[in-house]
């Protein structure tokens, strides 16, 4: 902050034209102090705030509790004799409960327990379950043997477990780039839609473009912005992956930042090019979810993208939010090098070099 | 400063502009001088903010010719920007940021100019400097708005409305931004739809009306191009008769009478004549007068009498 200098109103007259000072210091460049603008107006908005960065790990903190993964689950099942419930409880993996028929059949009905044992004919045991429920199967498998070893049956080969549980394949580490694709879209396009089509209503975007500011560099300065928050943002998600739920980072750090960068200029040029011609902020928000929802849904940011038909994957792989979650994925989880992700970034690149120049052309300045 | 040399700032030749089938500007023709404040008055779609906007190089003609500080938008577009202040109409500049941070930003844009802190002096904003715009009050607003188009010590000044919407109190102190700013030897041109804000500060106006000029001189010129002086308005209530207009018309010195929403107005030449002729009339007519106001002519008046409208009827 400079002081404000001692002036006579008026001062200003009788001064040549372009001899008063100029800090030609970087600071007042009118790239930087146009980031700059963007930034305060992005700080000063606590909603934007809120959705860029608390929402993520929000969303990362609750999935994550939700879907933890847990000791292998003891299923609950009912005996309607002594002698089953006995012969049953010796499988440490089944709850038995020991129930009359009426009340087994009752809560296998209500899904209370997965599956009821009862004496049939001629000493056979009858198993009652779902068979279209896993966790039904799974219990007839692990009763029938818990009744034929307490028959006397023994095994003829031995099997020996060895369990894999690393960080890595839970569903948090899978979870973790697919929100962190979605907040690089979702900040991207709402960070330039918002902002731009809000210029242009006031009119402001307008009143620029009546002074010599040069216009790459109005664009420049969202780009730029966009980047510095890129670091905040990714750092902020990620750190939190990793402190928190030990999510593994196996890929190169530079080629991570490297395609946090590209998705973040894709997505920004995607973000322009919606924002290229709107006059009302309810036209741009109604394009923008347009856009992010099918995304959302099908890019595989909560679930494999691998469910939907095999028909319509060609389209889905050329989404970019699918491209770059999928490289995200194959960086942190698998630590892919750049070239095993090649097509993703093909993916990316062909977006930005589409979106770009047509956003430019369409630009509506005022 | 350059010296104010007898030559025209801007010239306009044969404007004309369209909007889908809507002429704003109808063959336009326009001369400023180098260091005056020049006023083009009008009602609400005249045509100025289109005009004005055609000379800012915002907004592209469909033909004619626009001459600005000897340079034309096509060639110089760079240079002219530099050279130029310019106030739009309705600009809202970001809520979120200060005074301060505003000026910084356009101050950024200019090769030349004043400090902001300079800046924020002349437009007398320092108290609020760090304060964000959203929470300034209309005229610091606009005072504001001033200061932007100031920051790259521009050799003409463009003014769109500048304080339509304004209190008086803040009309006023904006006036006096702009005289102070005259003092200086820039040349301006303001549009405004305020008669007493163009008497104030333009020494030349053209009026005008269907995107073409009607009227233009000074507003002194153009006040006694009407031929009149005065203007007497009265009003006549609870008369037993209607009020005879057209023996109020054949009175001396009468040039016209206008009646409207009960009220009477008349133009005159001779105030002292006029006036005892006009109460001798109603008393013989039997009319009581309960009301009546003299002014000296006005551009509103000159404007009434050019195109029957007022100048603010929508």
């Amino acid at each position: 902050m400079t002081a404000i200098p001692e002036m006579q109103p008026g001062e200003m007259a009788g001064r040549p034209p372009g001899t008063a000072p100029r800090e030609s210091s970087l600071a007042n460049h009118a790239l930087v102090q146009l980031t700059l603008t963007r930034f305060r107006e992005f700080l000063r908005e606590p909603e934007a705030l809120f959705w860029v960065f608390i929402f993520p790990i929000l969303l990362a903190g609750g999935l994550g509790l939700a879907f933890r993964n847990r000791p292998a689950d003891v299923l609950r099942i009912a005996a309607v004799t002594p002698e089953l419930a006995r012969a049953l409880r010796q499988e440490k993996l089944l709850d038995v409960q020991e129930l009359s028929a009426k009340a087994a059949s009752q809560a296998l009905r209500t899904g209370k327990v997965a599956l009821l044992a009862e004496p049939g004919p001629d000493k056979a045991v009858v198993y009652g379950f779902d068979n279209t429920n896993p966790e039904g199967r799974a219990a007839r498998m692990l009763a029938e043997r818990a009744v034929e070893r307490a028959a006397g049956r023994v095994d003829p080969v031995a099997g020996i477990d060895r369990l894999m549980r690393e960080p890595g394949s839970r569903y948090i580490d899978f979870l973790i780039p697919g929100l962190l694709g979605m907040n690089l879209m979702g900040s991207a396009i709402w960070g330039m839609g918002f902002a731009i089509v809000d210029a242009r209503r006031r009119k402001l975007m307008k009143r620029l473009i009546a002074t010599p500011m040069p216009r790459p560099y109005y664009l420049l300065s969202f780009l730029l912005s966009r980047l510095v928050m890129l670091v905040i943002e990714v750092g902020f998600l990620l750190s939190f992956g990793i402190f928190i739920f030990k999510v593994p980072m196996r890929g190169s750090l530079a080629d991570l930042a490297l395609l946090c960068v590209l998705t973040s200029l894709s997505f920004g040029a995607l973000g322009l090019l919606i924002a290229s011609r709107a006059r009302t902020i309810e036209a741009a928000s109604g394009l923008m979810n347009l856009v992010m929802m099918p995304m959302w849904i099908v890019s595989g940011v909560f679930f494999s993208a691998q469910r939907f038909p095999d028909m319509l994957q060609p389209v889905i792989k050329a989404l970019p939010l699918t491209a770059a979650i999928d490289a995200l994925r194959a960086n942190m989880l698998q630590g892919a090098g750049l070239a095993q992700v090649s097509p993703q970034l093909l993916v990316l690149a062909a977006w930005l070099a589409v979106c770009f120049p047509v956003a430019l052309k369409l630009f509506r300045w005022r | 400063m350059p010296a104010p040399i007898p030559t025209a700032a801007l010239r306009v030749h044969n404007l004309r502009k369209t909007f889908k089938d809507v002429v704003a500007v109808d063959g336009l023709e326009l001369e400023v001088r180098t260091g005056e404040c020049f006023g083009l008055l009008g009602p609400n779609g005249a045509g100025k903010t289109t005009t004005i906007e055609i000379c800012e190089g915002l907004t592209e003609p469909d033909s004619g010719d626009v001459e600005l500080l000897g340079m034309r938008w096509d060639t110089h577009a760079a240079e002219l920007r530099q050279r130029l202040g310019i106030q739009l109409q309705e600009t809202q500049l970001a809520d979120k940021v200060t005074v301060l941070e505003t000026i910084r930003l356009f101050r950024s844009f200019f090769r030349h100019g004043p400090a902001p802190a300079e800046v924020i002096a002349l437009v007398q904003l320092e108290e609020k400097r760090n304060s964000r715009v959203g929470g300034l009050s209309g005229g610091q607003k606009q005072r504001l708005a001033l200061a932007c188009a100031l920051v790259g010590d521009p050799d003409f000044l463009f003014l769109d409305e500048p304080t339509t919407g304004l209190d008086p109190q803040a009309r006023r102190q904006l006036w006096e931004l702009i005289e102070r700013f005259k003092l200086q030897g820039r040349t301006i041109l303001l549009t405004t739809h305020y008669m007493d804000e163009a008497e104030q500060l333009c020494e030349r106006v053209a009026i005008m009306d269907h995107g073409k000029v009607i009227a233009l001189g000074t507003p002194r010129e153009l006040i006694i191009s009407m031929g009149v002086e005065h203007m007497v308005e009265f009003s006549a209530g609870g008369a037993a008769k209607a009020l005879e207009i057209q023996a109020l018309r054949r009175m001396e010195g009468v040039r016209d009478v206008r009646a409207e929403n009960g009220t009477v107005q008349m133009q005159v030449t001779e105030l002292h004549r006029a006036v005892p002729a006009l109460l001798d009339e109603l008393a013989r007519q039997g009319v009581p007068l309960t009301e009546l106001r003299t002014h000296s002519a006005t551009l509103e008046d000159v404007f009434v009498t050019l195109t029957g409208r007022h100048l603010r009827d929508e």
